[in-house]
């Protein structure tokens, strides 16, 4: 359970964000979370009530965007859809493949109330 | 209805529309695109720096609890011993018990305990690294805390992930746990000496698991125990620790965008 340590670095960088924006409140957080990424989006939106409270963040929306899967073939150069446990090429089904998308773990945008 | 006349907004939609009263200042998007543990990645990247100042080998052992990580340090010390100068961080949630068999072994073992976190971070290696003196060092191991999930997603500073199967875990433990595997850059099947009692472990499914998530990384399997194909891995740090000693100082620090690009 990763998430706590993920929500906190998270709100420290929102911290700064706001501190450098003269923000009184954030109005809500969104993130960029690949299924790769080792972060459960349902748990960090479960501990973000917790680990935002008192905070500048507290009571701010968190948007969690979720990012497909898709690997380059180095083969035959096919982009296709894959899953966490096989990233083989969906067209030839070599396994030399490069993640193209899927490992995201972004602080992308946030909302501050000025 | 347009959308620029407000003749759009009903009375199902008019809260998403207009913000409470209280809310009436000015609101501020800003965009921003930075990894969520950015600051863990650059104190990764400093710890990186410092051991390539030293041409420091560092190696991130991982696992599940039990897979044999420390047997396996033990086994690495007794061979390498006269060749390398070792050192071990190790990474438990509670006791010294680990860190006392390396040290037993003749080598220094830093111990953090971690209480209930269960992984390592770059700060926690960064202070144990200050009680190390890196300029009698060749190879560092960092046993980190036997989980194959959390530790996936912490940088330490390390040049190589090195993830441990035990063959009494199950084959398809890499279709499990992708996120840890995918990572590897080498995967070290232990405790073959134990295969003749198990009919449900296969090295090729394995393998072929590894694979799957388009991982190269070399597949070694061995017994510390039983002194079964250690060699392979012997050699493959010895290849490691030459590639880290002929670029000392390089100061490059992969994943890390501010730092300057290392001349390959």
């Amino acid at each position: 359970m990763h998430e706590l340590s993920i929500c906190r670095a998270l709100l420290d960088q929102v911290e700064i964000l706001a501190a450098e924006h003269g923000a009184q409140r954030v109005a809500s957080i969104t993130l960029s979370v690949g299924p790769l990424s080792g972060v459960e989006p349902d748990l960090l939106q479960a501990t973000y009530p917790l680990a935002s409270s008192g905070t500048i963040a507290d009571g701010a929306r968190l948007k969690i965007m979720q990012t497909p899967l898709r690997v380059r073939c180095e083969q035959c150069g096919a982009e296709t859809a894959a899953t966490s446990n096989r990233l083989v090429c969906g067209a030839c089904g070599h396994w030399r493949t490069v993640l193209i998308s899927g490992d995201e773990l972004l602080l992308t945008d946030v909302e501050l109330t000025t | 209805m347009c959308d620029t006349c407000g003749c759009n907004i009903t009375p199902a939609n008019r809260q998403l529309v207009y913000r409470p009263a209280n809310s009436g200042n000015a609101v501020t998007a800003v965009s921003v695109l930075t990894h969520l543990l950015a600051r863990n990645n650059d104190a990764a990247g400093h710890n990186r720096m410092h051991l390539d100042k030293h041409g420091v080998l560092a190696v991130n052992l991982m696992s599940s609890p039990g897979a044999g990580k420390t047997s396996l340090l033990e086994a690495t010390i007794d061979a390498l011993k006269d060749e390398f100068r070792i050192a071990v961080i190790e990474g438990d949630l509670e006791t010294e018990n680990d860190a006392r068999r390396i040290r037993a072994r003749g080598v220094p073992a830093i111990q953090i305990t971690t209480g209930s976190a269960c992984h390592l971070d770059a700060h926690m290696v960064h202070e144990a690294l200050h009680e190390l003196s890196l300029d009698d060092v060749d190879i560092l191991f960092i046993e980190n805390v036997g989980n194959l999930v959390c530790p996936a997603s912490f940088d330490l500073g390390q040049h190589r992930h090195v993830v441990l199967l035990a063959v009494t875990e199950g084959d398809d433990k890499p279709a499990k746990y992708p996120v840890m595997f995918r990572v590897a850059e080498a995967v070290l099947i232990t405790k073959t000496d134990l295969l003749p009692h198990l009919d449900d472990f296969s090295i090729d499914d394995a393998s072929r698991h590894v694979r799957e998530l388009a991982n190269a990384a070399p597949i070694m399997p061995l017994s510390a125990r039983k002194h079964i194909g250690l060699d392979t891995w012997l050699d493959w740090l010895r290849s490691e620790a030459a590639v880290r000693r002929s670029r000392p100082a390089a100061g490059s620090v992969p994943g890390h965008a501010s730092a300057p690009i290392a001349a390959e």
